[in-house]
């Protein structure tokens, strides 16, 4: 009797609600974020990506997020909260989820995940990045431009590859302008604390620093560059705002024409695993408007882009002298290779600091 | 010189907060309740506080804000571990853990939001002196308060006969009861005034520290004050000294990064843990050995009737 009834009720339903089961026939589509999609940087352009893909294809899928999952074994826990959920198809969008995403990978082959950032991948399990260092090189001949005292100040995050290659990019950059310019760097050891960033600036900017840059998240930085009078580079989002007299421009993560377009292969079947590094060419990043500049920098600027849009410049173009004063052994021809850059473990010279752990 | 006047200041304002929040649980502990919610409190204070100052346009009512969200979720950590006498540890984790969800409901419409920071003090001529006119004369209102805060707590633990009553509870909650005082109420009112100061702390972030709103703006200042309180061994002029030596060696190690002394950064972001601990518990060894928690901290008490 029991299970007649639940048999026509089961019947009614699906007879009865047709929208219902076609929202069960949607891809279900996850987002793991490491922040708050308020942060205002990494979590927040993310989660513009994500919009966009709703925007898109918002009548074939349906998505989840999840925010604030701390990196480590937190993370696995939550990937894996994903997949039974139903989600065929999992964005993992921070370095440290590398580990527990391929574990779940390993464990569920039928779902397919991609990583943000990272190098591991699976059959199942994608990497995606950008090569936000053209950015950086971009940034780079700015700041020695802009700078009167000749010191740039740099607030580093954790001393990862990504990291690493930033600030190189940047010093090789600045040094085509002014040989004797400085970076000084001070690590937070933090992608997110406004309070700590904005002493990192006052720190840089109280030991000379006229031109801030940053590789942490909040806009603190540039809130304090900007009562101190001083110039500033924005992260990752749009940070004009906070400076309107201090942005110089800003490196800005597009992420939604990537997550459509793998959405869409995914609809298709005809997603696989892959390794994505997009650079200036590809809509992976773009630059924010160059604001608070003579024309002529503005001009050296837009130059710049366009010959690394176009291949022309490659920032890590040999040769490359490491801080030790020997050379950096060039794979890739007339520039460092991709695992060059990636693996990014040395400084180049003229940057004072020494690499945390080296 | 101007550089030492600058790393004072920066001192100052990343030491404030922790002070404030660490002097409102040295209350709330001192009676005896132990409330780990500090940190859930402090991120309700911020959002509410920001909210406050964005609307009508005052610093002064976005902190008063920030004081009544702090203290309405003290009332429930009260509710809960007081009225109804759940465990205090769970229910201040839980505290913890609705506040951060809790104020990044509030704050949502406010991200991205800028306003004008608190005002600095400017007294002409004495400002003005080197080195330590700014640092004198010179702070926001939040800084002058945080030492009144703190030398009057001094004061009426030690030299009132209410303080001495509230110790009473947090030494011996049945001897109190027995000599007839309301030992849940007083609880109650130290509990208020911990959630008080914690909505206070974190409403100090964004109205002055650096002034916008963004979730997770504490990033951990909450459980600092806890420790603070710990390893202060519950003495406000311990405290103090743990508040501005946490944030000293905070401020130290970014500039030593700075000037490239070549010691691995990680190393230096553990310093301030390190140095405050050590000195604290140096500081207590010295003076008299063995434990001076409150007896009766983080007990239930269910008064019979």
């Amino acid at each position: 009797m029991r299970k007649s009834l639940l048999a026509l009720t089961a019947g009614l339903l699906l007879a009865g609600n047709i929208s219902a089961a076609s929202a069960a026939d949607k891809l279900k589509v996850g987002f793991v974020y490491v922040g708050p999609i308020g942060d205002l940087g990494w979590t927040y352009q993310h989660d513009l990506g994500r919009q966009a893909l709703v925007k898109e294809l918002g009548d074939k899928i349906e998505t989840t997020y999840l925010e604030n999952v701390p990196e480590g074994p937190d993370a696995e826990r939550s990937i894996e909260q994903l997949v039974r959920a139903g989600n065929k198809l999992i964005f993992t969008t921070s370095f440290g989820y590398m580990d527990s995403t391929l574990k779940v990978a390993k464990k569920y082959p039928n779902v397919h995940f991609e990583h943000a950032t990272g190098y591991k991948r699976n059959p199942n399990m994608s990497t995606y990045s950008a090569k936000w260092y053209q950015g950086r090189y971009i940034q780079g001949l700015i700041a020695a431009k802009m700078s009167k005292s000749g010191v740039v100040g740099y607030i580093g995050s954790f001393p990862i590859p990504e990291v690493v290659s930033g600030i190189n990019a940047t010093m090789l950059a600045a040094q085509t302008i002014n040989p004797d310019i400085k970076v000084k760097i001070i690590w937070a050891n933090t992608w997110f604390d406004p309070g700590k960033e904005a002493d990192a600036a006052k720190a840089l900017i109280d030991q000379g620093a006229d031109v801030i840059m940053q590789h942490t998240d909040s806009p603190a930085a540039m809130q304090i560059a900007s009562e101190r009078g001083k110039l500033a580079f924005g992260q990752d989002s749009e940070m004009i705002k906070f400076g309107p007299k201090t942005q110089l421009t800003s490196i800005l993560d597009t992420w939604g024409p990537y997550y459509i377009e793998r959405v869409k292969a995914e609809l298709a079947g005809t997603w696989k695993s892959e390794n994505t590094w997009g650079g200036l060419d590809s809509h992976m990043f773009a630059m924010a408007p160059y604001t608070n500049m003579p024309d002529d920098v503005k001009k050296m600027a837009e130059d710049a882009q366009a010959a690394i849009t176009a291949g022309k410049l490659h920032p890590f173009k040999c040769p490359i002298v490491g801080q030790d004063g020997k050379p950096v052994e060039c794979k890739g021809g007339d520039h460092l290779d991709d695992g060059q850059i990636l693996g990014m473990n040395f400084y180049v010279k003229g940057i004072d600091d020494k690499l945390p752990g080296k | 010189m101007e550089l030492v006047e600058a790393i004072i200041l920066a001192v100052l304002a990343a030491s404030t907060p922790l002070l404030i929040a660490a002097t409102g649980e040295l209350v709330t502990e001192r009676s005896g309740v132990l409330n780990l919610g500090v940190e859930g409190m402090m991120i309700v204070g911020a959002a509410c506080g920001f909210a406050g100052a964005w609307l009508t346009g005052s610093i002064f009512i976005g902190a008063l804000f920030g004081m009544v969200a702090g203290t309405l979720m003290s009332l429930i950590f009260a509710l809960m571990a007081l009225g109804l006498a759940v465990n205090q540890v769970a229910t201040g984790l839980a505290l913890t853990i609705l506040g951060v969800g809790l104020s990044g409901l509030i704050g949502a419409g406010f991200v991205g939001e800028r306003i004008t920071p608190a005002m600095h003090l400017h007294i002409p001529v004495l400002t003005d002196i080197p080195l330590i006119g700014r640092v004198l004369f010179g702070e926001d209102g939040f800084v002058y308060f945080s030492v009144a805060l703190i030398v009057g707590v001094w004061w009426f633990l030690y030299r009132t006969r209410a303080g001495l009553i509230l110790r009473a509870c947090g030494d011996n909650h049945a001897s109190a009861h027995a000599l007839g005082y309301p030992v849940l109420r007083i609880r109650t009112f130290a509990v208020m005034f911990g959630g008080a100061c914690a909505g206070l702390a974190g409403a100090y972030l964004p109205l002055a520290y650096t002034p916008f709103f963004v979730p997770g703006m504490t990033a951990g200042r909450g459980w600092i004050a806890l420790a603070l309180v710990v390893f202060s061994s519950w003495r406000p002029g311990r405290l103090v000294v743990g508040a501005y030596l946490f944030g000293a060696v905070t401020i130290l190690q970014l500039h030593a990064q700075g000037w490239g002394v070549g010691i691995p950064s990680q190393f230096m972001s553990a310093l301030p843990y390190l140095a405050t601990v050590l000195v604290l518990v140096l500081l207590s060894r010295a003076r008299s050995g063995g434990s001076t928690a409150p007896a009766a901290l983080g007990t239930v008490f269910v008064p019979d009737r």
